[in-house]
């Protein structure tokens, strides 16, 4: 099993924790992993990108162009990853702020009202894993105990106390994803 | 009377000074650099530190320093000195280090090194040999020529508005706290000599205290490069170089001598 | 118990530095490498092992402070980018000139000039060709994934002291920047007993002096002192050290190193999918290179193609050492972007056709 994900986004919605969880949940599973992000002037408010790659074998090429899976978290991700899915892959997105939906019919097309659940949740900085809850729903390639294991393997000590926050976000992404209405 | 009874320990007068080496020196007759080499290495025999420590030879002059002092040495890339001595301090805390730098290499090129290390409060000691002129490229101007001085980059004299001024990097970095003591001082007749030596001797005894940078200035005459006999270029050093540059001390246990 | 990390390849080098007893590392900030001094500064490694991390005011002054406690017979090491690299060129060529042992870590980014931030692999001349002045080699280490940017760290202070010469990690903001897995190496004491025939710690009365230069004013000195070390770079030839991926039966053969070697490593599965025989030999050292591998293998491929995120710099090597046995192609970005493995396939394709 190989799984090649691109995770894009606005900087400092977690973009690159996110894929840094999921990395480490991989290894909590004996998988291979890496974890290669955009970087450089991209932070707070201009966009961030991470590749996530998650295999049984070693890892080859850590950059990539197409992905099995895409989790995009704004219109400037849509714009630019739609197109690098492979066919049959999976894209999921929030579409807070999306007014160019996704048009491929030969991906799978999930979403998950993060941005919103975030903020009627009062706890915006769970965003991400609100998503991330919602990718390991449609696409179990990592369990949730893992999971659990990977974002404590990856928080500082001193941030151990947000972990059944977290915990939460995971479980309520996991409900809340459902598959997206096709525009027409 | 036999010779014999006259070559005796309490007759001797003179003798080479034995942390010296046997090498003739490759400095110019009349220049100053050979009694500071001698001055250290009489100081780090006196304490009986040879065996911890560490040179630095600069670019200049004074590069093959190592040739004539037997010590461990190390000889430094232009101006880098007090990077080294910084390298070998911090894995060698116990050590006496010292590098031994002229006006090209500390206050030119070497500036920035010179500045940080002092910052930084490095428990080493810097020997500064300022002699006004860059000597063994054969006389260009330093950035401590003076004022209307000739050399061969300055051939009708410095012009201050269009080389810059001479500067004194001594007393600037005096001013950091990282320096515990600072001083001018000269070679050229015995009674300097003997306060240069005091000198030396404080700036290695002060790097048991642990307490930042210990840099003393000799100016020196350069008799070549200033196209002098020995004798002139030392009263032309007095009458002009003392005057830009006083004697005496700068910086005393960390606090500034003229209390500003 | 094996320890397993997920960590930046500028993190994996900083941790194996401690655990490899490093006795001091100066530096200067530059991305893509500056988690490398910022890891250790948070580690506290002074509390850890003793070691001494000093953040230098240039990069100047951390290549000397590198040279000037190398030459005491310690573990020291720096690290940049590209443009630091080329400030340190200076000391680079005296500890050479010198034989002092140290490694330099070179996370390359796009150049010429401040260049761009983002990855590149356009060093490889400055890192094997010299890059400071007079005939000195380094030893060039360029490690193909975080874990080897740990290893890498250990096995450039063995060669280093072995042959008494500067080692580099040559990596880029790629391997750098990206987390994977790591295994991390053991916890090593740092040295404490030196072989005091050559180090500058105080004269004993039992030795001579001890003197660290790289000066000779006497031509017959220098040029003796030259063959030796030409002698000494001969020597590290026994060193070489490379990997061949789907090489046995491979027609066609790309030679790549680094991350470029990772993506063809991609390259390679998906042609080789499309039953086309193509095989990947990975430089581990860019110095000594591979010349006598690749000798070997152009009796028995068709053609090669050195792929690096360069305008072709290493595919030179590669030529010298095939003596125009085969053709031998080059293809990679420049200026910081980075080609897919689709990218090199379709090259592949385009440059191998009729080899099919």
């Amino acid at each position: 099993m190989t799984e090649e994900i691109i995770i894009a986004g606005f900087g400092g919605q977690g973009v690159l924790s996110m894929g840094k969880i999921l990395a480490y949940s991989g290894i909590m599973q004996e998988q291979e992993v890496s974890w290669m992000p955009s970087y450089g002037p991209e932070m707070r408010g201009g966009t961030a990108n991470v590749t996530v790659i998650l295999s049984d074998d070693r890892v080859s090429s850590p950059v990539l162009q197409s992905f099995d899976t895409a989790i995009l978290l704004n219109q400037q991700s849509m714009d630019k990853f739609e197109s690098t899915l492979k066919p049959g892959g999976l894209m999921i997105y929030d579409p807070n702020g999306i007014t160019r939906h996704p048009k491929r019919d030969d991906i799978r097309i999930f979403q998950v009202e993060a941005t919103a659940e975030a903020a009627r949740m009062k706890s915006p900085i769970t965003f991400n894993m609100l998503v991330l809850g919602a990718y390991i729903k449609v696409n179990p390639v990592v369990d949730f105990e893992n999971v659990i294991l990977g974002l404590k393997k990856s928080l500082p000590q001193r941030h151990h106390h947000l972990i059944p926050k977290n915990e939460t976000a995971i479980s309520r992404g996991m409900e809340m994803v459902h598959e997206a209405k096709r525009t027409p | 009377m036999d010779i014999k009874q006259i070559i005796k320990e309490e007759n001797q007068v003179y003798r080479r000074t034995p942390l010296m080496t046997e090498a003739t020196l490759s400095y110019c007759p009349g220049c100053g650099h050979g009694t500071i080499h001698r001055l250290i290495m009489e100081v780090v025999e006196e304490m009986g530190i040879q065996s911890d420590t560490i040179g630095i030879a600069p670019v200049g002059c004074a590069v093959i320093a190592y040739d004539f002092m037997d010590i461990d040495m190390s000889q430094a890339a232009h101006g880098r000195a007090p990077a080294l001595a910084t390298g070998i301090k911090r894995l060698w805390p116990e050590k006496y280090v010292f590098t031994y730098q002229g006006d090209g290499d500390l206050a030119a090129i070497g500036t920035a090194e010179t500045i940080h290390a002092c910052n930084r409060g490095e428990n080493i000691a810097i020997f500064f040999v300022n002699n006004g002129i860059y000597g063994m490229t054969g006389g260009q101007m330093a950035p401590t020529t003076l004022e209307g001085m000739k050399s061969s980059t300055s051939p009708y004299g410095r012009n201050s508005e269009t080389m810059g001024p001479p500067y004194k990097i001594t007393e600037m970095v005096a001013q950091l706290p990282g320096t515990y003591y600072v001083a001018r001082h000269a070679v050229h007749k015995p009674g300097p000599v003997r306060k240069a030596k005091k000198a030396i001797r404080q700036a290695f005894e002060n790097q048991k205290l642990n307490k930042g940078v210990s840099l003393v200035e000799f100016v020196s005459n350069c008799n070549s490069g200033w196209k002098m006999t020995p004798n002139d270029s030392n009263i032309w050093m007095e009458e002009n170089m003392f005057k830009f540059y006083p004697m005496g001390d700068i910086k005393v246990e960390g606090k500034l001598v003229n209390g500003d | 118990m094996k320890e397993i990390a997920l960590m930046k390849g500028n993190e994996a080098v900083a941790e194996a530095a401690i655990r490899a007893g490093v006795d001091g590392y100066f530096g200067y900030p530059i991305t893509p490498q500056s988690e490398v001094m910022e890891y250790l500064m948070l580690q506290r490694p002074e509390e850890r092992t003793g070691m001494v991390v000093l953040q230098a005011e240039s990069e100047v002054a951390s290549i000397n402070m590198v040279y000037g406690a190398a030459g005491t017979g310690k573990k020291v090491m720096t690290s940049s980018s590209s443009p630091g690299i080329s400030l340190m060129q200076e000391g680079i060529s005296y500890i050479a000139g010198a034989e002092l042992p140290c490694l330099i870590v070179n996370v390359v980014r796009g150049g010429p000039g401040l260049g761009t931030i983002q990855p590149s692999q356009a060093d490889y001349f400055q890192s094997v060709k010299g890059g400071g002045h007079g005939d000195y080699r380094l030893i060039v280490l360029a490690p193909a994934s975080v874990q080897e940017m740990a290893d890498f760290v250990d096995l450039g202070f063995e060669l280093a002291f072995k042959y008494r010469n500067p080692a580099m990690i040559l990596s880029d903001g790629l391997i750098g920047q990206m987390m994977e897995k790591v295994e991390l190496p053991p916890q090593k004491e740092r040295v404490k007993e030196f072989d005091q025939s050559w180090v500058i710690t105080g004269k004993t009365q039992d030795r001579e002096r001890n003197i660290i230069t790289s000066l000779n004013l006497d031509p017959d000195l220098q040029y003796e002192h030259n063959l030796k070390l030409q002698e000494k770079y001969k020597s590290m030839e026994q060193d070489v050290m490379f990997e061949k991926i789907d090489c046995d039966d491979a027609d066609y053969l790309l030679v790549a190193y680094g991350s470029s070697a990772r993506i063809c490593q991609k390259t390679v599965d998906m042609a080789r999918s499309k039953g086309k025989k193509i095989g990947l030999l990975r430089p581990k050292t860019l110095d000594p290179f591979p010349s006598a591998e690749l000798a070997k293998m152009s009796r028995r491929v068709k053609a090669m193609m050195a792929v690096e995120l360069s305008a072709g710099q290493m595919v030179e090597d590669v030529r010298l050492a095939v003596n125009g046995k085969v053709p031998v192609y080059h293809y990679g970005m420049v200026g910081g972007k980075i080609h897919s493995p689709d990218d090199v396939l379709s090259e592949v394709e385009d440059k191998f056709i009729g080899g099919y």
